[in-house]
């Protein structure tokens, strides 16, 4: 049994203009040890998954409306607030994208270490928790962490602080860490720095990584499965070899084909998805990328909720009949092999 | 891009030098050397992509180009006028030729102006026709990069990152510049719309002969769209050659530390890293000799003392190549 399963679930938001969805009907599994990848587009839904996860939705708009998420055997959707206290940090941890705003510029670093353990091990005396940090900055690569420990937020470089905020996430030893865009506010040299440093310490500890981006290259490099979302719901699942090689979704498709690459003929067209994502307010229930997938969709196809179908061990995609027929076209155009029945 | 086009701006041993003023009497303490002595050229129609960390003086270097600064040594010339210390009145008809495109699209265009007003400003400033050709002026001009004319009378808030972007590209080409500077333009969107633009970029470039000065970090973005790229670092060029040549065969170990670090989207390729150590040293000092030694995976002691040159290889059919290494061409062993 996988160690975290999201369930149906299914997140919203009370605004002015009523009820919104921002999530709806989200399933995916987390495996022990292993890295799972969640793409999309901003707006796609990512963040405001993650923040279910960890139950830190803004309060009182956000709300998780239906489904399930299970942590190691227990369903923590429905959990009182204050019970929640022990599943962070110590289960399920998570670093944010900013790791300014992560971070309080008033308290040292050493400070902001030592709050964890305390918080966590009330027991434990301050000296213990100081070497423990220290420990800690060692362990991420901070060069002189006896002096560094002393330092306050904006004394270091963008880098050092995410390096930081691993840190502090890392401290109580969670099983799940959630990575939200860690790397996008870094340049690729310091990118290649941190990402090296989480499969480091990932395959130190053993843990789970939820890897939120929308740079496909990085997936490429990190994950060992894929999680595709696009407007609040999966369109495909599958291991990061499989979706690379087969995407079976076109919006899929499309995101792996709008990436400008390094072997690209220079000032070619580069492949587009026209259009953007529908506004949350005018959701339709059924097939939602079918408006943006330059296939022909009949009237029914956005009235009826695609079903996710397995089309190989492992590998779902949300199933809508226009979408495949219009794939199939494309590939089989192209002189690619499309070998699902439709 | 063949040679015989004209050239349309020259920069030469640009400087640009930012003071720092502390104590009780806020006398001047240090500087800031954010560009420190870059020459580059850009020829009609082309595109120079401009790469470098954050910190490496990319868009300070755009900037100056603009004369948003006062350069602290050096000279820009742009279609044979020396712009580098004209006033902003004698600046003025020449703004006609030289726009901008921001990187952020949120905080680019005012948000108490509509779109149309945002778009006809550049042409009210320097006197294009009367109010109605302005008019119709802005129209096409919005349907030019993609937008529907109901954008005229709309306010920047009610549009998508992407399609704010395509109005800060229609405000740059209402006065068909020759040259525009594009800081970051296509970083702070998503992969789908960021192509979007850039097929856009390109058409007009294209239809308008337009030059760009693309600044970017993606280095696979920067290598599609441009004809020559000049690699930064610590404000200065370190490499400059065309497009193909410096992804194919890289000079100076920083540009090649840069290459190896690009995620490649593709999970079966294993790439050899260049790990690069610690960050971009301040440029505040900057380090003596050769000024990437500290992370350079290649170091010796020359390069702790002696300055390298930007100089001339010959790689591949004549092309020019250009880069500042005690031992470039010597690394690949």
């Amino acid at each position: 049994m996988a160690y975290l399963e999201v369930k149906n679930l299914s997140t919203g938001f009370q605004t002015e203009s009523g009820l919104v969805t921002a999530i709806d009907g989200v399933t995916f599994n987390v495996e022990k040890g292993r890295t799972v990848g969640l793409v999309g587009e901003s707006g796609s839904g990512k963040s405001v998954t993650s923040a279910s996860l960890m139950r830190l939705l803004p309060q009182p708009a956000g709300k998780i409306l239906s489904g399930e998420v299970v942590i190691d055997g227990i369903d923590i959707t429905k959990m009182p607030a204050k019970d929640m206290l022990k599943i962070r940090g110590r289960k399920i941890a998570m670093i944010f994208q900013e790791p300014m705003t992560a971070l309080n510029p008033v308290h040292s670093i050493g400070k902001q270490l030592m709050e964890t353990y305390l918080v966590h091990y009330p027991q434990m005396k301050k000296k213990e928790a100081f070497e423990k940090s220290l420990e800690m900055l060692t362990k991420v690569g901070i060069p002189a962490p006896e002096k560094r420990i002393h330092e306050y937020p904006h004394q270091l470089s963008g880098g050092m602080r995410q390096r930081v905020v691993i840190a502090i996430a890392l401290s109580c030893e969670p099983d799940v860490l959630i990575a939200d865009e860690p790397t996008t506010a870094l340049d690729v040299t310091i990118q290649a720095q941190i990402l090296e440093l989480m499969k480091e310490l990932q395959e130190k500890n053993g843990m789970s990584i939820i890897f939120i981006t929308h740079d496909l290259g990085v997936v490429a490099e990190m994950c060992d499965d894929v999680v595709v979302m696009y407007a609040g719901r999966v369109v495909e699942r599958a291991t990061c070899t499989a979706l690379f090689a087969k995407p079976r979704h076109p919006y899929t498709y499309a995101l792996l084909d709008s990436i400008p690459r390094l072997d690209n003929k220079r000032k070619s067209k580069l492949h587009t998805i026209e259009g953007m994502v529908p506004s949350l307010a005018e959701m339709p229930n059924g097939c939602r990328f079918g408006p943006r997938s330059t296939f022909e969709h009949k009237e029914e196809a956005y009235k009826t909720r695609p079903h996710l179908k397995e089309i190989a061990d492992g590998h779902f995609v949300e199933w809508c009949e226009c979408c495949q027929k219009g794939l199939k076209a494309k590939l089989e155009a192209q002189g690619e092999t499309y070998e699902v029945t439709v | 891009m063949t040679d015989t086009a004209n050239t349309l701006l020259e920069v030469k041993d640009l400087k640009m030098h930012f003071p720092i003023y502390g104590g009780i009497l806020k006398r001047q303490v240090g500087q800031v050397h954010a560009v420190d002595g870059v020459s580059l050229d850009v020829k009609e129609g082309e595109t120079l992509g401009l790469v470098g960390e954050s910190g490496c003086g990319k868009s300070t270097l755009g900037r100056a180009i603009l004369r948003l600064y006062n350069p602290t040594a050096g000279k820009i010339i742009f279609e044979g006028n020396d712009i580098t210390h004209m006033s902003p009145s004698e600046l003025r008809p020449l703004r006609k030729d030289l726009q901008v495109i921001f990187q952020d699209p949120y905080d680019c265009l005012n948000s108490r102006h509509t779109v149309g007003k945002i778009v006809e400003e550049p042409l009210l400033i320097h006197g294009v026709g009367n109010a109605k050709s302005r008019k119709e002026k802005v129209m096409a001009l919005l349907e030019k990069v993609g937008l529907q004319a109901s954008a005229y009378d709309r306010y920047p808030h009610e549009f998508s990152g992407g399609q704010r972007q395509r109005v800060g590209i229609a405000r740059a080409i209402a006065l068909e510049p020759k040259l525009i500077i594009c800081d970051e333009p296509v970083s702070a969107l998503d992969v789908s719309i960021q192509s979007q633009v850039m097929n856009l970029m390109m058409d007009l470039q294209k239809e308008m002969g337009l030059a760009y000065i693309f600044i970017a970090h993606d280095l696979a973005v920067v290598r599609h769209i441009s004809d020559r790229v000049a690699v930064m670092y610590l404000g200065r060029v370190v490499e400059f050659t065309d497009a193909d040549s410096i992804y194919e065969h890289p000079l100076h170990p920083y540009t090649k530390a840069l290459i190896s670090a690009i995620p490649e989207p593709d999970p079966t390729i294993k790439k050899e890293r260049i790990m690069l150590k610690g960050d971009v040293p301040s440029p505040i000092n900057p380090p003596s000799g050769c000024t990437f030694h500290t992370r350079c995976p290649f170091v010796t002691d020359k390069c702790k003392t002696e300055v390298p040159q930007l100089k001339r290889y010959e790689i591949k059919d004549g092309r020019d190549h250009y880069a500042s290494c005690h031992y470039a061409g010597e690394l690949d062993k």
